[in-house]
């Protein structure tokens, strides 16, 4: 019998377009997986280290540019550490409910932002470009609360930096109503399309033992329907004064993550529109005094799970210790147990379902581990990807 | 997956009592266990496999006492976040991996290893995480006592 050849894909690490670089090693027989190795830390920004030399105030500033798409999941958790150490502290209502708006918000352009790579990587580049251009409106949301698209500056510890003006709140809501066609129209495109059916379900399955072993979240522990999530578990900002539901599905496969993933955008828009009719007037922060010692924890339901943040102090003005840790962080060793024993042009999807950073299978190329020559590029990788899809469309007369 | 908080905290008491150092419950939602580095995996490992905690994440800290390795386990639906604290000495800090059993803690303590050089005993993989492959030996950028390489 002929000694099996395997071959190593190295993907990675670096990309401009990436925010976080990470290096993937998939070994592969043939076009099956059989085994992958993840290696991070190719950008460590040492920003623990740095926020220990910050005071309280301006680590709020430090966090928010941990991540350039959910840049508001970090305060979020972060704030609500300082406040943990602080005890008995009362957010004003108006502020809770501005936190659940800036929050939910970014949930929705995160996930139409993770909808558009994940149509480009399956060759539905419409999805990509429809995805991208209906997030721009979000945007402009942001943009109308806090003059800024992206970094938006809104949390502090004891309630937010700036107030929604009540007469934006109109403009607001009807953005909010516009898109809602559009995800119905991408709930068709994709839900009910037979050819992504057949490319997406049984692929990259995650079981709830799975789930459990690697501790995974977000929506790819709903999407095998483990019903965790921290807005509902242990409710703050103002998720417990609104009624929404949490998405799961059971399958655990890619397809299932898709689908948790648009749900849930109807749920945020959902709270987003209760938060703004049933927001209290009133001041939107509470008088701070000084942070006493010992030690806090805050946690945030971000688009990709929860954050969790650790901040311990020792009385004085910055903090002795701050742990920041990031849902991915979790999420991404689940890979291991998702791709093994799949196909190669698979493994672009498998990887953008759990919602990492997706720019980096541009990055992949196939290597023959004897010979060292190149096979394949990433740009043949996705191609390689694209063309599945194709081939399932064709044999089901659908081209 | 145990629901009741107060449920919860019995079964530690009753399971661990008297290898339990101290406790604090800074507030209803919030428990604090110190225990021995040796008795870390059995502690950890009930709380996560018996009551069905999730792993939140493990934190390293340098104190002036020692290093300190916090594991934070979260009861979802009992709503208690419980962390579960051991003081490791600072010359040679070595504490007994939880990963060798449960998968979810094996990037963290790869993690801790590279920034505080805490060693878990028994890891499956205890390669570098973060700090690149030219990083030398000994150098942990966590460690109050760091000053670049």
């Amino acid at each position: 019998m002929a000694e099996k050849r395997r071959t190593i894909i190295p993907i990675g690490p670096y990309h401009p377009l990436q925010e976080e670089p990470e290096f993937y090693k998939l070994f592969v027989e043939g076009e099956r997986i059989v085994d992958i190795d993840v290696r991070i830390g190719y950008n460590h920004r040492g920003i623990e280290k740095l926020a220990e030399s910050k005071h309280y105030d301006q680590i709020v500033y430090l966090i928010e540019r941990i991540c350039g798409i959910c840049s508001t999941s970090h305060p979020i958790a972060y704030v609500q550490a300082v406040e943990d150490i602080m005890g008995d502290i009362e957010i004003p209502e108006r502020a809770l409910y501005i936190r659940s708006i800036i929050g939910e918000l970014e949930r929705v352009h995160s996930h139409l932002l993770w909808l558009g790579l994940a149509g480009h990587f399956l060759g539905y580049n419409t999805v990509f470009m429809w995805a991208w251009k209906y997030r721009e409106p979000v945007l402009d949301i942001f943009e109308v609360i806090s003059g800024n698209r992206n970094h938006y500056a809104m949390l502090k510890p004891g309630g937010v930096r700036r107030d929604i003006d009540d007469d934006a709140i109109p403009g607001i809501i009807k953005i909010l109503d516009d898109l809602i066609p559009v995800l119905d129209m991408f709930k068709g495109a994709v839900l009910d399309d037979p050819v992504l059916a057949a490319r997406l379900k049984g692929v990259g399955i995650l079981s709830k033992k799975d789930i459990v072993e690697y501790s995974a979240l977000g929506p790819v522990a709903r999407a095998s329907g483990i019903e965790i999530d921290v807005r509902k578990d242990e409710p703050y900002a103002a998720y417990d004064r609104v009624k929404w539901n949490v998405i799961t599905q059971q399958e655990g496969d890619v397809f299932a993550k898709a689908v948790v993933r648009i749900l849930e955008t109807y749920e945020s828009i959902s709270i987003i529109k209760q938060c703004l009719q049933k927001m209290p007037k009133g001041p939107i922060d509470a008088e701070l005094k000084d942070i006493p010692p010992g030690e806090g924890i805050g946690h945030h339901e971000a688009p990709r799970g929860e954050t969790f943040h650790y901040v311990r102090s020792d009385g004085t003005n910055s903090p002795v210790r701050h742990k920041v840790r990031a849902p991915t962080f979790m999420n991404f060793p689940t890979f291991k147990a998702s791709v093994i024993g799949e196909r190669v042009a698979d493994a672009t999807i498998i990887l953008a379902a759990i919602d990492p950073c997706y720019c980096c299978t541009e990055r992949m190329s196939v290597i023959d581990r004897k010979s060292g020559k190149q096979l394949l590029a990433g740009e043949q990788l996705i191609k390689l990807s694209q063309e599945r899809t194709k081939e399932i469309a064709r044999k089901m007369g659908r081209s | 997956m145990i629901t009741d908080r107060e449920e919860a905290i019995k079964l530690i008491e009753q399971k661990f009592g008297n290898r339990i150092l101290k406790s604090f419950r800074k507030t209803k939602k919030r428990l604090y266990i110190d225990i021995k580095p040796s008795d870390v995996p059995e502690v950890v490992g009930f709380i996560f496999r018996d009551l069905g905690a999730r792993h939140n994440i493990s934190t390293g800290i340098d104190t002036p006492d020692g290093i300190e390795i916090l594991y934070h386990l979260e009861l979802d639906k009992a709503l208690i976040i419980i962390t579960v604290r051991t003081l490791l000495d600072k010359m040679k800090p070595k504490v007994p991996s939880v990963a060798a059993s449960i998968t979810a803690f094996d990037w963290i303590e790869r993690e801790i290893h590279d920034l505080l050089g805490v060693e878990f005993v028994g890891h499956p993989d205890m390669r570098r995480l973060l700090l690149s492959d030219d990083w030398p030996e000994g150098k942990h950028p966590l460690r109050r006592d760091f000053e670049g390489i």
